[in-house]
C-alpha cells in the first residue's frame, strides 16, 4: 500500500490521535511553565526551607527517567491509593519532569538580569516581590524564552511517551493501527511527519513570533 | 556595634545633619573599603566626593542607599538611624521592613542609568509613585510630566530606553529618582558612561536642581570643573577615608594633603 493511500484510508484515526497530543501537550505545558516559575523562584528564595523544597523537586524529577515516572504515577500510585485517571497521568508525569528543566531556565533566566536592575529598582524602594513581578520577571522571560523553546519541543516529543499508558494520542494510534496492518514503514513515517509538523510548522514559528513580540516590548526590536 | 550608644547625634533642631555617618566600617572579605568613616551632609547641602578608583567614594553612596549592608559603626538620615534600628535601648541591625520604611527618604542616579527597559521614559518615572506610593495614575502622571519637562525629555516620554541616547538615559533616571521626592539625592558618576557631548546635558540638568530645589545632594564624580561649580563642600577620598575636605576654592586651589596635591595634578594632566 502507498503512503498516500494509506493516508486515505487511516487519517481520521492518526487525526483523533494528534488532537490528543495536542491537548496532551498543551495541558503539560501549562503545568511545566508553572510549576518551573514556582520551583525556580522557589530555588531563589532567602528561605532555606522553600530552597530545599525546590532543589527535591528538581533533582528528583531531573534525575530519573520521565518513563519511569510515568509508571510510577499511573500504576504505583494506585498501590497507595491513589488512582489518577490515564490523560492526566500522563499530562502530571510530563509536566513534573519538564518543569524540573524549566526550574533551571527561570531561575538562570532571573540570574541573568542585569544587577542594576535589581538595584534602580531598590532605589525607588520597590518591595522585594514588586522588584521581582515588575521588574526582573518581564525581563528574564525574554531571556528564557528561546530556551523555553527548546525544551517545548523535547516536552512535545516526550508526549509519545503516554501511548504506553494507554492514552489514545498518535503514537498509540499508529501503534494500534500497525498491529492490525502491518504497515510499519507507513504508519511509522505517517507519525514521524506529525511530529514533525507539530514542532516544525506550529510550535517554532509560534515560539519565535511571541519572543519577537516580548522583544518589541522591550523596546529592543 | 558596642559603642554606637556612646556617640548618639547631637539632635538641635536645624541643625541636625540629613546624613551622619558615625564610624561606618565597610569591608568585603580582608578588603576594608570603608574605614571608620565620619561625614555629615547638612540639608540643601551640595557635597562631592573625589578620589582615585577604589578609594570606596561609589561605596559611601551604595551603602546609604542600602544596597550594601555595612559592618560596623552607623549610618544616620535625618537624625534618625538608617542601618540600625533600637530594640529596648540598644541600636541593633535594621531589618528588611524598617530599612524600606527608611529608605523612602533617598534616592540615587547610577553610572549606567539602569532603566527599566520595559517601560517608556513616562512609566519609568511612574513605576515608583504608582507601585510603591500608590499614588493615583493621574496625579503621578502629573508629577511626572512635570519632572521629565524639568529634565527636557518631554518630547521623548513614550520612547522605551532602547531608543534614547545615554544623556537622556540618565536625564529621565534623575526624573525617576526625583519623582519620589527624597530628600536626599544620590548621583553616582552619573556621566561617566557618557559620550562627551552629551555630558553637558545632565549636568546641566543637576545645575538646574541645586539652583532651584533645595535637595540634599551627594555626588561621586570625576568632572572637577563640574564639582567645583556646584559643591558646597568638596570630600577627597583615599583609601577608605577622607583624607581631606573643604570648599571647592579651598580643595581644588589650595590642597593641603599631599596625596590631594598628587591626585589633582594627575587628573590636570589627564585633560
Amino acid at each position: 500500500m502507498g503512503f498516500l493511500e494509506f493516508l486515505a484510508q487511516y487519517w481520521p484515526r492518526l487525526l483523533s490521535g494528534t488532537w490528543v497530543t495536542i491537548l496532551i501537550f498543551a495541558c503539560s505545558a501549562v503545568l511545566s511553565i508553572a510549576l518551573s516559575m514556582i520551583a525556580g523562584l522557589c530555588k531563589l528564595a532567602p528561605t532555606p526551607l522553600l530552597r530545599a523544597v525546590a532543589v527535591c523537586y528538581v533533582e528528583l524529577f531531573r534525575g530519573t527517567s520521565l518513563l519511569v515516572q510515568l509508571y510510577w504515577i499511573f500504576f504505583v500510585l494506585p498501590l497507595f491509593g491513589l488512582t489518577i485517571e490515564k490523560f492526566t497521568a500522563g499530562c502530571l508525569a510530563i509536566g513534573l519532569n519538564i518543569g524540573a528543566y524549566g526550574a533551571e531556565l527561570v531561575k538562570g533566566a532571573v540570574l541573568a538580569v542585569p544587577r542594576g536592575q535589581w538595584e534602580a529598582a531598590l532605589a525607588i524602594n520597590m518591595a522585594p516581590a514588586q522588584r521581582m513581578r515588575r521588574v526582573i520577571l518581564p525581563q528574564a522571560l525574554v531571556i528564557a524564552l528561546p530556551a523555553w523553546g527548546n525544551l517545548l519541543i523535547e516536552l512535545l516529543k516526550a508526549t509519545a511517551l503516554v501511548s504506553l499508558i494507554s492514552v489514545s494520542d498518535v503514537m498509540f494510534e499508529a501503534k494500534q493501527i500497525n498491529g492490525q496492518t502491518f504497515l510499519s514503514a507507513q504508519v511509522f513515517g505517517a507519525a514521524l511527519v506529525i511530529y514533525y509538523i507539530l514542532a516544525r510548522c506550529l510550535l517554532t514559528p509560534g515560539m519565535r513570533s511571541l519572543e519577537k513580540r516580548m522583544r518589541s516590548k522591550l523596546g529592543s526590536a | 556595634m558596642t559603642n554606637l550608644m556612646n556617640m548618639p547625634l547631637q539632635l538641635t533642631g536645624d541643625t541636625t545633619p540629613v546624613v551622619s555617618f558615625r564610624k561606618v566600617r565597610k569591608a568585603y572579605g580582608p578588603i576594608v573599603v570603608l574605614e571608620d568613616l565620619n561625614l555629615d551632609v547638612a540639608a540643601g547641602e551640595t557635597v562631592t566626593i573625589v578620589g582615585p578608583s577604589g578609594s570606596g567614594k561609589t561605596t559611601v553612596l551604595r551603602v546609604l542607599m542600602t544596597l550594601e549592608t555595612i559592618n560596623g559603626g552607623c549610618i544616620y538620615v535625618d537624625g534618625k538611624p538608617l542601618t540600625h534600628m533600637e530594640k529596648n535601648g540598644v541600636l541593633v541591625p535594621a531589618s528588611q521592613k524598617y530599612i524600606r520604611s527608611r529608605r523612602s527618604d533617598i534616592g540615587m542616579c547610577f553610572q549606567h542609568f539602569n532603566l527599566f527597559p520595559h517601560m517608556t521614559a513616562l512609566e519609568n518615572c511612574m513605576e515608583g509613585p504608582v507601585q510603591v506610593l500608590n499614588m493615583p495614575k493621574a496625579e503621578a502622571r502629573d508629577r511626572c510630566v512635570e519632572l521629565l519637562e524639568m529634565v527636557g525629555m518631554l518630547h521623548k516620554m513614550d520612547q522605551h530606553p532602547s531608543r534614547l541616547s545615554g544623556g537622556q538615559q540618565q536625564r529621565v533616571a534623575i526624573a525617576r529618582a526625583l519623582a519620589m521626592r527624597p530628600k536626599v539625592m544620590l548621583f553616582d558618576e552619573v556621566t561617566s558612561a557618557l559620550d562627551p557631548e552629551v555630558i553637558g546635558e545632565v549636568t546641566n540638568v543637576i545645575r538646574k536642581l541645586v539652583a532651584e530645589h533645595n535637595l540634599t545632594m551627594l555626588m561621586v564624580t570625576h568632572q572637577m570643573g563640574f564639582a567645583r561649580d556646584i559643591s558646597d563642600r568638596v570630600c577627597f577620598f583615599y583609601g577608605g577615608k577622607i583624607e581631606e575636605q573643604g570648599t571647592p576654592a579651598e580643595l581644588f586651589s589650595n590642597p593641603q594633603r599631599e596625596r590631594t596635591q598628587q591626585f589633582l595634578r594627575a587628573v590636570k594632566e589627564a585633560i
